[in-house]
């Protein structure tokens, strides 16, 4: 369950921000997760649940976007929605593809008071 | 609860272990969550104001990584992250290489594990200097582990680092620790479809080790299965497959060891 260092981390970024804002309180915070990127939603969004009442996003709305993955060949150069790291490609059948979205990973926005 | 800062008065501590000293326990650094204050602040804010950030999540962790990895190259030290399921045989391979390879060149082990100094026994025994890393209730080792970890073991210039990260096939392959290459190790004793159950920890790995050969004459395994597996996740992946116990093929992973640790 590596979603409870996940949102650790998020946490120290979100508050280390706010900070140097000198705010007091995170009352919404943005985030990009990628399907593929290895995080799992529920145990984050429970992670996260036990962790906030002791930080500045106590009463914070998470908002998550949700980011969905997408592959390239790298024989004939489609790029097509999978679901997968682990994929053929529907065009040509190979198996030489390559994630070029869905790995995000990000704090995207916070607002503060 | 939290199995990282250990917030709620749950304390998750990191037990260093040098093999031959004594035990370390490494108090959580990051803990600087929030508390309120009684007094106002210089500048208060009554209005809501919102930051745009797009910070990478693991950017402290890659960070750190950056600095090992950094660190690693200058003293020409070759770091290898070694994963896989609990079980697979990281300790037993990494036993055998010592012993075939410590008169040839100098190596360390950073052992992680949940609770328990008896990987550092065994590769202690096996003749290279190892630290143990307990993480806890924590799922995998991180970079400002292998960092603090790095110093205590005083690694020497021209050396091969092996990490044996915690037996995970999840959480660790999220976690850059400064290597030079990732090794995943999967055993014929478990199913041909790992690679595609746990694609992230494949798709990230360099070589797959293909270990307990010896053993294929009395499975079903289909070693030809498990490549195909692998290799849909990852084109790029190498194979070696070996037996740490009887030794068969480890002339290959020893060959790749000397190729990489030279260049």
């Amino acid at each position: 369950m590596h979603e409870m260092s996940i949102v650790v981390s998020i946490i120290d970024i979100a508050e280390n921000e706010a900070k140097k804002a000198h705010a007091e309180k995170i009352s919404e915070l943005e985030l990009d997760i990628g399907t593929v990127s290895g995080i799992e939603l529920n145990a984050l969004n429970f992670a996260f649940e036990s962790v906030k009442p002791q930080t500045m996003l106590k009463n914070a709305e998470i908002k998550i976007n949700i980011i969905y993955a997408k592959s390239k060949c790298e024989d004939c150069s489609f790029e097509y929605k999978t679901d997968n790291v682990y994929n053929l490609c529907p065009k040509c059948n190979s198996y030489r593809t390559h994630i070029i979205q869905g790995k995000e990973m990000k704090v995207k926005s916070i607002s503060v008071d | 609860m939290c199995t990282t800062c250990g917030c709620e008065g749950n304390e998750n501590k990191i037990i260093m272990t040098v093999f031959g000293e004594k035990t370390e326990t490494i108090e959580p650094e990051h803990h600087h969550h929030e508390h309120s204050h009684d007094h106002p602040h210089e500048h208060p804010h009554n209005h809501s104001h919102h930051i745009d950030l797009e910070i990478d999540i693991l950017s402290q962790n890659n960070l750190l990584a950056e600095r090992n990895r950094g660190y690693f190259e200058a003293k020409n030290i070759f770091a290898i992250n070694m994963m896989s399921s609990p079980g697979s045989g990281k300790t037993t391979l990494l036993e055998r290489t010592i012993k075939d390879l410590k008169d040839k060149m100098q190596l360390y082990i950073i052992e992680g594990d949940q609770q328990t100094f008896n990987d550092a026994e065994r590769i202690g025994n096996a003749g290279a200097p190892v630290i143990q890393v307990n993480t806890g209730n924590g799922c995998h080792l991180d970079a400002d582990m292998i960092n603090k970890a790095v110093k205590k073991l005083n690694i020497k210039e021209h050396s091969l680092v092996f990490i044996e990260n915690v037996g995970n096939l999840v959480c660790p392959s999220l976690f850059d620790l400064g290597e030079a290459k990732r090794v995943v190790v999967m055993s014929v004793t478990e199913g041909e479809d790992k690679p595609v159950k746990y694609p992230t920890m494949f798709e990230k790995a360099d070589i797959c080790i293909i270990n307990k050969i010896d053993l294929l004459p009395y499975l079903t395994y289909d070693l030809e299965a498990a490549k195909n597996y692998a290799l849909c996740v990852n084109h790029h992946l190498k194979f070696i497959e070996i037996s740490a116990t009887t030794g068969k093929g480890m002339q290959k992973w020893y060959d790749l060891l000397s190729e990489s640790s030279e260049s």
